[in-house]
């Protein structure tokens, strides 16, 4: 892992950046820490890539293929057919600069190429040289300039310095949307064999064993044991979730960083011990075990060919609806692209929650609904009891992932299973949740080792206002619903806020589900003392102390009474 | 150079205008010919440009969401910023269109050491507004000079535009706005620093052509006194077809006519096409319905996958292992 410069370095940067030279004549500088290792050719491979070759992003020599230009061009102009956005979002921008500070990478860095606008225009420049009369008849002079190997570097490191997270559409008064420019340069980088080690690894594996962590069935299956051994010491219940069943009502598809990473396990604890309460009648997938897509990070079509396992399983298992865990860009997949990529699911029928009767008309042709959406149903019809007191040790706020936030809405559902699970809830300032939610700064496949500095710089905003909750209110935990999340944000807050935890929703769901009366658990999902036990333990040690001095204060009493009877 | 340029072509484009009618007297050519050709170069690039982006696919469904999903019923929905339903989508539109609801949105963020600070940012929006909205009312009211009788909504929309009662001829606030609105534009790509770095000489070449425009138009109403009669008889000439000399006209409106000759050719080819192509735009103006209507993309094609039966082939006996059940109605494609 890259060293991480010490914050004072870090903030030591302006977001008036200077700007004496030009964009065009400022060379690109591949800094440490700022960027992701290049991909490995077995990964490219697996996938049929083409290009696979070893190279990487610091020589100078990329190994690119002869016609490397022809083939940029002419994936240029594919695209520009295929794509509405693409022509539009590269004809209509009037570089107005609203989007100019919105970019958690430019509010993290001060480079101004990371303003999403300029980011658009290293594209752009290239679309009108090459696809504008304008730009072939006048050059420079319309912003237009030559493909070089240079221009081909400064894209791969500005197309890995964006999320794809789109607060710059949000405030784009033509809704342009740099998740797309970005999704078609990082689709153009691949054909030459350009991509990073960290996405082309998770793509390789999720393509042959079904997750990005490439964790085989046996795996998964002893590692969900032993996370169920842990809830059976915690609550007393013995859970054996179902695999690979067919015949059950309902597939559950979650982000594999849920099956083993701390603090995602707890988040999956939860789902399972909610589903095992409600008897729910479902089923996980070994081969299905993976709702996240860094496909998506790749190209439309690798991102469809991973997608395509989770229709196909459903159809096998014979199914009747899916549900989905707490991931962000898995949702964004789910709600824009599944069912266009993969669909129709007609084998399906549209879900129907067995505990309450309630239709999800929102997702009748998908045939898939979030977590979130199915508990939040639950509680508003009362089918289930809480102990809002379990989660009194933490004083929450909740993280808008981008993808849910900005590719689906989602925004009230995780809110008010919060307002109903826990006492302490607090925002964060307005202009940095919901619509306008700041990235974690590892989205989009750049929650690497090797660029941890680009991650703290990009997380930073978020951090800032987490920081201000904790400064304010006392927060200690945040919340949020994406697996990339709960995977960047211990290092993110152990880096600007230390001290605050990182939690999924259904993390504290299970913490504070009253499950029976005999319910009397003592530890959270973490195997900490929970509050009362905390409370109770402290009264019991306090009534013990108490006991003993009195205890102490008795024999002294009575040895004194002896020394004056002896006297 | 990319702020001296453009200014340098739109003063020669005006000088031209003016050398070629006050001392060539090329009347025909700047009062029919140019204008002729104008309208027609302009149709057709709107035409080639919008049929160019409507043959590009829209193969998913992108809108950027802004607010709450539709999803239980008991869950307010953002109806406008994030539509589910054609109506919503409409709302959307028009109030994008109409009111830059997007750039209303804008803040501005500040950096003190090490703290970050939302402000409210709302001069870009008001300076776009008072520009389009100027601009608008200027064209609607430049009908009268092609309409005949004169509408009773252009005479409402005259007198509301000049109920400041200044001056004789009446001066149109609309006049004053426009000028105030470019300059501002103007201002601001000059003065803000991330502005001016990211601005490409397109980005000022329109804003002084539109300036030359509004100027020579509002000194011909108010220094020159232009004879409106004598304008409207060419103007209805030209639509009719059946064209006037325009030998009468002064030089001032020569030069007024042949700079927005100019905008019409160039607009097709440049970034003044956002205003077609907001309409246009994926983020924009679709429902975020997706998972409740199947949007089919129209180049939709198979991909190689790797099938459930080629993982049980190489996973079989792992599986086996842990009791995972094996599919027996499966068979790999491989084997």
């Amino acid at each position: 892992m890259a060293k991480v410069p010490p914050e004072k370095e870090l903030v030591s940067y302006s977001l008036k950046p200077d700007t004496t030279a030009e964009w065009m004549d400022t060379p690109t500088e591949f800094r440490e820490g700022m960027f992701c290792h290049a991909a490995k050719p077995k990964d490219i491979e697996t996938v049929d890539f083409p290009n696979p070759h070893k190279w990487s992003p610091t020589d100078e020599d990329w190994g690119l293929p002869e016609n490397w230009k022809e083939i940029i061009l002419d994936g240029m102009k594919d695209r520009l057919d295929k794509y509405r956005s693409f022509r539009l979002f590269m004809d209509v921008c009037v570089r107005c600069g609203a989007c100019a500070d919105k970019c958690h990478f430019f509010m993290g860095t001060g480079d101004p190429k990371n303003m999403p606008v300029l980011r658009a225009e290293l594209l752009r420049s290239i679309y009108r040289r090459y696809f504008t009369t304008s730009g072939k008849l006048f050059g420079k002079l319309v912003g237009a300039r030559d493909l070089t190997e240079d221009v081909l570097k400064e894209w791969w490191y500005y197309f890995f310095q964006c999320t794809e997270c789109r607060r710059c559409s949000a405030f784009c008064p033509y809704g342009i949307d740099q998740a797309e420019i970005t999704i078609m340069g990082r689709e153009l980088i691949n054909l030459l064999g350009l991509n990073t080690e960290w996405i082309s690894g998770p793509v390789a594996n999720c393509y042959m064993k079904g997750n990005h962590v490439g964790l085989e069935p046996q795996t998964i299956v002893s590692n969900i044991e032993f996370l169920m051994e842990d809830l059976e010491d915690i609550t007393g219940k013995h859970i054996e979730p179902s695999f690979n069943r067919k015949g059950a009502e309902i597939l559950f598809v979650v982000p594999s960083g849920d099956y083993y990473a701390d603090p995602g396990i707890y988040t999956f604890m939860g789902y399972l011990l909610l589903f095992d309460h409600l008897g729910l009648d479902y089923t996980l997938s070994t081969y299905a075990s993976e709702g996240g897509n860094f496909g998506f990070f790749t190209s439309n079509e690798m991102a469809k060919r991973l997608n395509a396992k989770i229709y196909a399983e459903a159809k096998r298992l014979g199914v009747k609806w899916i549900i989905g865990g707490e991931c962000g860009h898995m949702w964004r997949v789910m709600n824009q692209y599944m069912d266009t990529w993969n669909g129709p699911a007609d084998f399906l029928e549209v879900p129907k929650s067995p505990i309450t009767g309630t239709v999800f008309e929102n997702a009748a042709s998908t045939k898939m609904i979030h977590i979130t959406e199915f508990t939040a149903d639950l509680i508003y019809h009362n089918k289930l009891k809480f102990d809002k007191s379990r989660n009194d040790h933490l004083v929450v706020t909740y993280h808008d992932s981008c993808n849910t936030a900005r590719a689906m809405g989602l925004l009230e559902e995780p809110r008010y299973i919060l307002k109903n699970i826990c006492n302490n809830f607090y925002e964060m300032p307005e202009e940095t949740i919901r619509e306008k939610t700041l990235c974690c700064g590892s989205g989009s496949g750049l929650n690497a080792g090797e660029d941890m500095e680009l991650r703290m710089r990009g997380g930073f905003p978020r951090a800032e206002a987490v920081r201000e909750v904790r400064d304010k209110y006392g927060v200690n935990t945040l919340t949020n619903i994406c697996a990339i999340d709960r995977a960047s944000f211990p290092a993110l807050m152990d880096y600007w806020v230390p001290g605050v935890r990182v939690a999924g929703v259904h993390e504290l769901v299970a913490n504070a589900l009253i499950l029976d009366e005999n319910d009397d658990r003592q530890l959270d999902m973490r195997m900490e003392e929970l509050p009362s036990a905390v409370a109770k333990r402290k009264a019991e040690e306090a009534a013990r102390a108490a006991a003993e001095a009195e205890a102490a204060r008795v024999a002294e009493a009575d040895g004194e009474a002896k020394e004056g009877d002896a006297e | 150079m990319k702020v001296v340029g453009p200014l340098i072509v739109v003063v020669l484009l005006a000088a031209l205008a003016w050398c070629c009618t006050e001392y060539l007297h090329w009347y025909a050519l700047f009062g029919i010919v140019i204008p002729y050709v104008a309208v027609v170069l302009l149709i057709v690039g709107l035409v080639v440009r919008i049929v160019r982006w409507a043959r590009s696919a829209v193969p998913f469904r992108i809108p950027t969401t802004c607010g709450q999903q539709k999803s239980l019923p008991w869950i307010k929905q953002a109806k406008l910023d994030n539509p589910s339903s054609k109506a919503g989508v409409f709302g959307r539109m028009v109030l994008e269109v109409l009111t830059f609801r997007s750039l209303f949105r804008n803040n501005k963020v500040e950096k003190r050491d090490s703290k970050l600070g939302y402000t409210s940012a709302k001069w870009l929006f008001l300076g776009a507004l008072l520009f389009h909205w100027s601009m608008l009312i200027i064209v609607i009211r430049h009908l009268r000079l092609a309409l005949e009788p004169v509408p009773d909504f252009l005479v409402v929309l005259e007198q509301a535009d000049g109920f400041l009662q200044v001056g004789l001829p009446l001066l149109y606030i609309s006049d004053v706005l426009i000028v105030v609105g470019l300059v501002f534009l103007l201002a601001r790509r000059l003065t803000i620093k991330k502005v001016r770095y990211i601005s490409l000489s397109v980005d000022f070449f329109p804003l002084f052509l539109l300036l030359g425009i509004a100027i020579s138009g509002i000194v011909m109403r108010y220094a020159f006194r232009v004879d409106i009669a004598g304008v409207k008889e060419v103007v209805l000439g030209l639509l009719t077809f059946h064209p006037v000399s325009p030998d009468q006209l002064s030089t001032i409106l020569f030069v007024h006519l042949f700079l927005v000759c100019v905008l019409m050719v160039y607009f097709p080819w440049s970034k003044l096409m956002h205003a077609p192509g907001i309409f246009m735009s994926p983020t924009r103006n679709l429902a975020n319905n997706s998972r409740e209507v199947r949007h089919v993309n129209p180049w939709n094609y198979p991909v190689k996958v790797h099938t459930y039966a080629e993982y049980q082939e190489e996973y079989g006996e792992k599986m086996k292992s842990v009791g995972l059940p094996l599919d027996p109605e499966v068979v790999s494609t491989n084997g």
